[in-house]
């Protein structure tokens, strides 16, 4: 999670990571991660077929895609494209939007909400005028309007992305901060002479992490579903490189023929958040020194 | 109190038991099982009699209140066995429902904090017209006709007026004062009173217990009075229990519970409680004691550098409000009005005054926290907050404890880092050094090295207050600011930080400015004292001068506010003070008028007038 790499390392109690592993909870979503990475790096050699490729068997007589089963394990789509294939190859492109997108637009929203926060004063009032500004425009005109200026390709897209969903992290990272920033401990280290760097970096973002974890965490199926309805518009990625979302978009028409479609990759998709909830859930626990013994 | 024909006869009102726990025990139920808070406690309290409940945090007086009440916390802690009779009713079995009846009704009880225990968003009077409703069908009306009637017993100015009021309209005093009105509206048998005048100053403390005193008088009710202070116990109780951990070490008569208490824990409390008068001897000891041991006089420890360790010269503190249309600043809170003194090398300077007087605004305007305007100089240095480098310099030559231990420590960094961090910041020695450094500063103030890896929450509240210590001690400063520093911790814990305190001061020679409201403390502990009242400082001297011939009224009233420990001496009832506390607010451009300080001998200094 890039709550976790934002962090520094004081805020990681010791032993940190051996307390994860000990929590079967953390160690089924490490596993489906990992599963998720292994299958997206390895779809060359995983995938039964490529991934564009149009089968002519693909398709029953009258044209309908098929069922799961058979030569095609998880069935065909509208094209006679094999799922499993597409599944596969689609989950570099979410893991990409999931992770790469989701991690810049927190990282985007922690900076600004922290700055907005610990500030005040003018450079709050700026930042956080912007933020409420970006909030009240159409997300989705947005990123049509930026991904129609750069030629869509994947990194554009996570970058558009990112653009638009920093903005509520940075409404809650300001809310925290200026708590945080109230609290008797900050004035102490005021008072010992701390410059502004070191009382943010080591005395309140570690009080940040669970909030930028749940953040995250929620980011990862919002971040996935626009990347989907970006596809949808066209403005995401280009067909036929295929992404869980577009698979969904792609297909929903049929969803009462054939609702595997709709169904297999929604289900990667709630299998990834899922995944990071957990590992987030019991990284916000771990990295909490009050709960120590409490696993 | 001059209302007649409530009171009921004295002899009825001392007949027999009103209230009789027995083999009460409640637990609290936690992941390794049971785990009992209260253990085999039994009493009885008479009708119209005081029976305090004395003890520490943690001793499970608060549960035993809560138990009786029928509010213990579910579902985690639970009675799990003994009994409770109101009368010849058991409470334990009541039930909910039937509690709910008693409760108010019968068993009334005020907590320590007026301020959550009254909703903010109703007026005074709704709150206590629907108390009084809830038990006893009435026409609004005469309800309200009650209500002002209630808060007029408590001695509220204007008491229909009250009525229209909301919580945060009034002062801490006068919500407690609401507080105990609500309690006694409905005449209940058996009053509780937890902590009811912690949160108070002592003159307001001094009229809310004259005040509880006077009621239960006419209205014959018992009291159950919660309190770490013994000072209160002395002054109002009949009977003492004294918990220790859950369980009751100690029970009997006041008097002879002051006189000879025969449980260990009794003496090591009494022994603890800080007194008015000891001061004087104490330091005789002190003088012989560090004779003895050599004591490096200050002024030799620091050679030529002689002058104060920190002066202050007409020091005023303002904070703006802002008002009307355009958010313009109308008024201005004097939160300090003109302070001037000077603190020496190497001794203790009290700053006392109830809350609200600018002594803790003082503190944080001497370690660059809030701005001033006027002179503060610390080393010979002048404190400018707007230059940052020149602030960092100072900074290593003044640090400052807070109140609360827990707010003041970061809980995400174990606390070796955060004993070490000052050097970091500061650039002193590495990293090894720093660790050796914070290792030796543990050991000093009573910690072993090995906890340094632990978190704050893994502390006891007086070691927290050690490690804050420690921590202002690594810069070496020449002058720690302790702001109320003990007064959040229980008395046996807080003499052991005086002493640690005074210890410190003699092994690093260093200089403190002790900002308390608790006069028998600083009579033990301060070297000089001034007194603060509304921003302004309106008695000094040293301590013999200020506390052995108090000459300002203020000084005065507060010193005789002190509770004393000591059931022999119960003083008759303070006379009240007329009308409303004045305020520092004042419209702009507009201030408060100064003080003029004369000197009437010996650098002994009384403001003029009241």
């Amino acid at each position: 999670m890039s709550g976790t790499v934002l962090a520094p390392m004081s805020a990681a109690p010791r032993g940190a990571s051996a307390r994860l592993m000990r929590r079967p909870l953390a160690l089924i979503g490490i596993a489906l991660i990992a599963l998720v990475v292994a299958g997206a790096v390895l779809a060359p050699w995983l995938a039964p077929y490529p991934p564009e490729a149009q089968h002519f068997d693909g398709l029953t007589i009258e044209g309908a895609p098929l069922p799961p089963g058979g030569a095609y394990p998880l069935g065909t789509d509208l094209l006679g494209r094999d799922l499993l294939s597409r599944i596969l190859y689609g989950a570099r492109t979410s893991l990409v939007i999931g992770v790469v997108a989701n991690g810049m637009a927190l990282t985007i929203g922690t900076l600004v909400g922290l700055v907005a926060g610990y500030f005040r004063g003018w450079i709050g009032a700026v930042l956080m005028r912007f933020t409420d500004l970006m909030m009240a425009f159409p997300a989705l005109l947005l990123a049509i309007t930026l991904a129609a200026i750069f030629t869509p390709s994947l990194w554009i897209v996570a970058m558009v992305i990112a653009l638009v969903n920093w903005v509520q992290t940075a409404r809650v990272i300001y809310t925290e901060t200026t708590a945080l920033a109230a609290r008797e401990f900050i004035a102490a280290e005021r008072a010992l002479g701390a410059g502004t760097g070191r009382i943010l970096w080591h005395h309140i973002l570690p009080h940040l992490v669970p909030t930028i974890i749940v953040w995250g965490t929620l980011g990862i199926s919002t971040t996935v579903l626009l990347e989907a309805t970006l596809s949808y518009l066209g403005v995401g990625v280009q067909p036929p490189t295929p992404s869980w979302g577009n698979i969904i978009f792609e297909n929903q028409t049929y969803f009462q023929s054939a609702p595997w479609l709709v169904f297999l990759p929604g289900a990667a998709i709630l299998l990834l958040a899922l995944a990071f909830n957990l590992v987030g859930d019991a990284l916000r626990d771990v990295l909490d020194p009050t709960q120590r013994g409490q696993d | 109190m001059t209302r007649s024909g409530a009171a009921p006869a004295p002899e009825i009102a001392k007949a027999g038991p009103v209230l009789s726990v027995t083999g009460l025990e409640v637990s609290v139920n936690t992941e390794a099982g049971l785990h009992p808070l209260v253990t085999d406690l039994s009493f009885t309290l008479m009708r119209g009699e005081t029976l305090a409940i004395a003890g520490e945090s943690g001793s499970g007086k608060s549960i035993t209140a809560l138990a009786i009440m029928g509010l213990l916390p579910p579902p985690a802690v639970r009675l799990t066995a003994g009994t409770i009779r109101l009368g010849t009713r058991d409470l334990t079995r009541l039930g909910e429902a039937g509690m709910r009846a008693i409760r108010g009704d019968r068993i009334a009880m005020i907590f320590q904090e007026p301020m959550t225990s009254l909703n903010p968003v109703l007026t005074i009077g709704t709150q206590l017209i629907e108390a009084i409703r809830a038990h006893q069908p009435m026409s609004r009306a005469r309800a309200r006709a009650r209500a002002v009637e209630a808060l007029g017993a408590v001695r509220l100015s204007e008491p229909a007026r009250r009525l229209g009021q909301y919580p945060h309209e009034l002062s801490g005093g006068m919500r407690q004062r609401v507080m105990i009105a609500m309690a006694l509206a409905l005449r209940p048998e058996v009053l509780i009173a937890d902590e009811p005048t912690t949160a108070l100053d002592v003159t307001v403390q001094r009229e809310v217990l004259d005040l509880l005193r006077d009621l239960q008088r006419d209205l014959g009710t018992a009291i159950i009075l919660i309190t770490h202070d013994m000072g209160v116990v002395a002054e109002m109780a009949d009977r003492v229990i004294v918990m220790q951990s859950g369980r009751m070490v100690e029970e009997g008569p006041t008097p002879a519970i002051f006189a000879q208490p025969r449980a260990a824990y009794t003496r090591a409390l009494l022994a603890a409680v800080p007194r008015m008068g000891a001061g004087a001897a104490r330091a005789a000891v002190d003088l012989t004691r560090n004779r003895v041991l050599g004591r490096p006089d200050p002024a030799r420890l620091h050679g030529d550098d002689a002058g104060p360790v920190a002066r202050l010269e007409d020091v005023r503190v303002r904070f703006d409000l802002k008002g009307g249309v355009f958010g313009r600043v109308t008024h201005g809170v004097h939160a300090v009005a003109g302070v001037s003194l000077a603190i020496r090398r190497g001794e203790t300077f009290a700053l006392v005054g109830e809350s609200g007087c600018g002594k803790s605004t003082i503190a944080r305007a001497m370690v660059g926290l809030v701005p001033h305007q006027g002179l503060i100089e610390i080393a010979g240095q002048r404190l400018a907050t707007n230059d940052a480098a020149a602030l960092k310099a100072l900074r290593r030559r003044v640090q400052i404890v807070f109140q609360d231990p827990m707010a003041a420590l970061d809980p995400r960094m174990r606390v070796g880092e955060q004993i070490a961090e000052p050097m970091v910041i500061h650039g002193i020695g590495d990293g090894d050094a720093r660790r050796a450094r914070a290792a030796d500063l543990m050991a000093r103030v009573g910690l072993s090295a090995d906890q340094a890896e632990r978190y704050p929450h893994e502390f006891s509240g007086g070691q927290r207050q050690r490690i804050c210590i420690a921590r202002a001690l690594a810069l070496q400063p020449d002058l720690i600011i302790a702001d109320e520093s003990v007064s959040a911790l229980d008395v046996s814990v807080q003499a052991r930080v005086l002493d640690l305190l005074a210890v410190l001061k003699r092994d690093f020679g260093v200089a403190y400015l002790f900002i308390s409201h608790d006069m028998a403390v600083v009579e033990n502990i301060a070297d000089r004292v001034a007194v603060m009242y509304l921003g302004q400082i309106v008695e000094a001297g040293s301590r013999e001068q200020v506390f052995g011939d108090p000459r300002h009224p203020y000084t005065q009233r507060l010193i005789a506010a002190v509770p004393v420990p000591d059931p022999g001496h119960r003083r008759p009832p303070a006379p009240r003070l007329a009308g409303e506390v004045p305020s520092p607010v004042h419209p702009r451009g507009r201030g408060p008028a100064r003080r003029v300080l004369h000197d009437i001998g010996h650098g002994h200094l009384v403001a003029e007038g009241d």
